[in-house]
């Protein structure tokens, strides 16, 4: 079992990016599970959402305590919320954000983790440029296809086709692709390097 | 088809499915997306034949419900927590007067303090009001039980409860194999009430009954009732024959064929303890799990048929008796009359609280080792308990229990999970 853990605020799209991650891995013919930190859906609130993905049924209800990979959706979120707990040591970190893990005060994550299991994408940026809002969720599970491999970006693009119409949904899905390139350079020039 | 599918959206396509004719409710969280889902699929001309009419209250969706039931109308309702409170007069009424209305609810906790998340204090609230409830323990199941309430309501003319966790289940994305509508129509005939108001042929309903009758008619409303226990069974195999699903009954034994130890439970939770059963059966012991689906009519002998044998019975459930302990243990301990084995009620999960693998491993290994208590309140925090309880003793005027628990815990919101 692959387990997600998405963290960001009230009106940033966490809970919705959960349930299009879970419509991408469905449309893999992955079993998928879905839900949100219930509770606190203000504007602006700290959020959480998960998602499970595996091969065969899902029967556990418990929130992700163990991520296989955290998207962080909201930088800001960095020193108010224990945002790495629990992750596992082979875990995949991505997020949201122009700036480095070292101006983000994460030397210690930086140090001590894969290196090739992190990486920082300016998703709300992508988001503007693509669909006119700063609405990260969409360029996030791009640049996640990138880095994990657990979907492919089509799959990503069906995802995002299960909840928007189909004028928002075009832009989100380039925000994805924009995003999973993103992501693949970032790699690409890691491996080289 | 098989969907990947909110379970809110599941649930308001079964019930579309099945062809409502009004439909009346007043949105409350967790239950907010089934109705809204609902109005969508009535206003969009997609649910045709349909009314759903917009209710100011509980208490009014319960009443036209009843209205609409009594009128020969397939009448379907849904609600949470206080909504369910709120609108107990006319639930009582909806079974006293015998009217086959089908409602969801969305299991969460009652105030005060008020709270959101899921538990089963609402329903178990109303395990005698004279309605059927049956507790779904995945999407699947919850979409399943929606068609099969709208038969067997019809079937007994009496009305049912389907209960759900709230988000839990509710606000879950997971894989549903959604049925056809020429499926449900072959599997649900058109509603043919027992009793109608019909301005043609007037009758009454609803007379005031005095000491000379109302046990009589208390009976057999319980005759009734009871009747389900014959009924649910036949449905569940009648639905697998034309569905292919083996969805409902009135009880789900897992792994308890040659189980020492056996968990009871209801709803959602049953699938985190099926994992803990099959990593500890891995590890060589015997334990299994009863899941409850029919809580009333309370299925006793198919109940006793599975315990009476084990040498232990864990019951774990999502409310509280205040003043007694658990509501699902004692009527547990009822079917096990006559029968000495060990029994623990273990209360978890109230007010949304996580019941996780980890603790659920903790538990079991205590009551293996014969540690376990009788009353058992799942990851409680026994010295914040303390503090507050000291609190009181210190001070006459020691305020709010809600409040001091809080001042005391400190934020919470930033924790993440």
């Amino acid at each position: 079992m692959f387990q997600v853990r998405i963290h960001g605020r009230g009106g940033q799209g966490v809970v919705t990016a959960a349930e299009m991650l879970s419509l991408a891995a469905f449309s893999e013919g992955h079993h998928s599970q879905a839900f949100p930190s219930f509770g606190s859906e203000r504007t602006g609130a700290p959020v959480v959402a998960y998602c499970r993905i595996d091969d065969k049924e899902i029967r556990i209800r418990e929130p992700i305590t163990e991520p296989d990979a955290l998207l962080i959706q909201d930088p800001t979120l960095l020193h108010q919320v224990d945002l790495f707990s629990g992750l596992r040591p082979q875990g995949y970190v991505l997020i949201n954000t122009s700036h480095s893990f070292h101006e983000l005060g994460l030397d210690d994550l930086y140090r001590d983790h894969r290196k090739d299991r992190l990486v920082t994408l300016p998703a709300t940026e992508i988001a503007r440029e693509h669909v006119g809002r700063p609405m990260p969720n969409a360029a996030l599970l791009g640049g996640f296809a990138a880095l994990s491999g657990q979907i492919t970006l089509e799959a990503v693009a069906t995802g995002i086709h299960g909840k928007f119409s189909p004028k928002i949904a075009a832009g989100n899905i380039a925000a994805a692709t924009a995003a999973y390139g993103y992501v693949r350079q970032q790699m690409e020039e890691l491996a080289s390097a | 088809m098989l969907s990947q599918i909110e379970g809110s959206k599941a649930v308001a396509d079964a019930i579309a499915l099945c062809r409502p004719e009004v439909i009346c409710a007043y949105p409350i969280s967790p239950q907010t997306h089934i109705v809204e889902g609902l109005s969508a699929l009535v206003k969009s001309g997609k649910l045709a034949g349909c009314e759903y009419v917009n209710v100011e209250s509980e208490f009014a969706a319960m009443s036209v419900a009843i209205g609409a039931s009594a009128a020969g109308a397939r009448a379907y309702t849904a609600t949470a927590s206080q909504g369910l409170l709120y609108m107990v007069e006319a639930v009582y009424n909806a079974s006293g007067l015998g009217l086959p209305i089908v409602m969801t609810v969305a299991n969460r906790a009652i105030g005060s303090p008020i709270n959101i998340w899921n538990d089963h204090t609402d329903t178990m609230s109303q395990r005698d009001c004279g309605w059927i409830q049956l507790y779904a323990e995945t999407n699947q199941e919850a979409a399943d039980l929606h068609i099969q309430a709208f038969k067997l309501a019809e079937e007994l003319s009496l009305p049912v409860m389907v209960c759900m966790d709230g988000f839990i289940l509710t606000h879950a994305y997971e894989r549903v194999d959604m049925p056809t509508q020429e499926q449900v129509d072959a599997y649900l005939p058109a509603f043919e009430p027992r009793q109608v108001l019909d301005p043609a042929a007037p009758i009454s309903i609803g007379a005031m009954v005095g000491p000379e009758a109302f046990t009589e008619v208390r009976f057999l409303a319980h005759h009734k009732q009871m009747q389900a226990l014959d009924e649910i069974p036949g449905i569940a195999t009648e639905f697998q024959e034309i569905f292919g699903r083996d969805s409902g009954g009135l009880v789900r034994p897992y792994r308890t064929e040659d189980a020492e130890t056996v968990i009871v439970a209801l709803g959602s939770v049953l699938g985190t303890i099926k994992d803990v059963v099959d990593e500890r059966r891995e590890a060589g012991e015997k334990i299994g799990v009863l899941g409850i689906t029919s809580f009333r009519p309370f299925p006793m002998l198919a109940i006793r048929g599975v315990l009476r044998h084990a040498q232990r019975v864990i019951i774990l459930e999502k409310a509280l008796a205040i003043g007694l302990g658990g509501i699902v243990s004692d009527n547990v301990r009822n079917a096990l009359s006559g029968i000495t084995l060990k029994g623990n009620t273990v209360i978890a999960g109230l007010g949304g609280r996580a019941i996780t693998k980890v603790s659920l491993h903790k538990l079991f290994d205590e009551a293996r080792a014969d540690r376990l208590e009788r009353l058992v309140f799942l990851d409680m925090d026994y010295d914040l308990v303390q503090r507050e309880i000291e609190r009181t003793k210190q001070k006459r005027r020691s305020g709010s229990a809600a409040e001091n628990i809080l001042r005391d815990v400190g934020v919470v919101a930033a924790r993440p999970a």
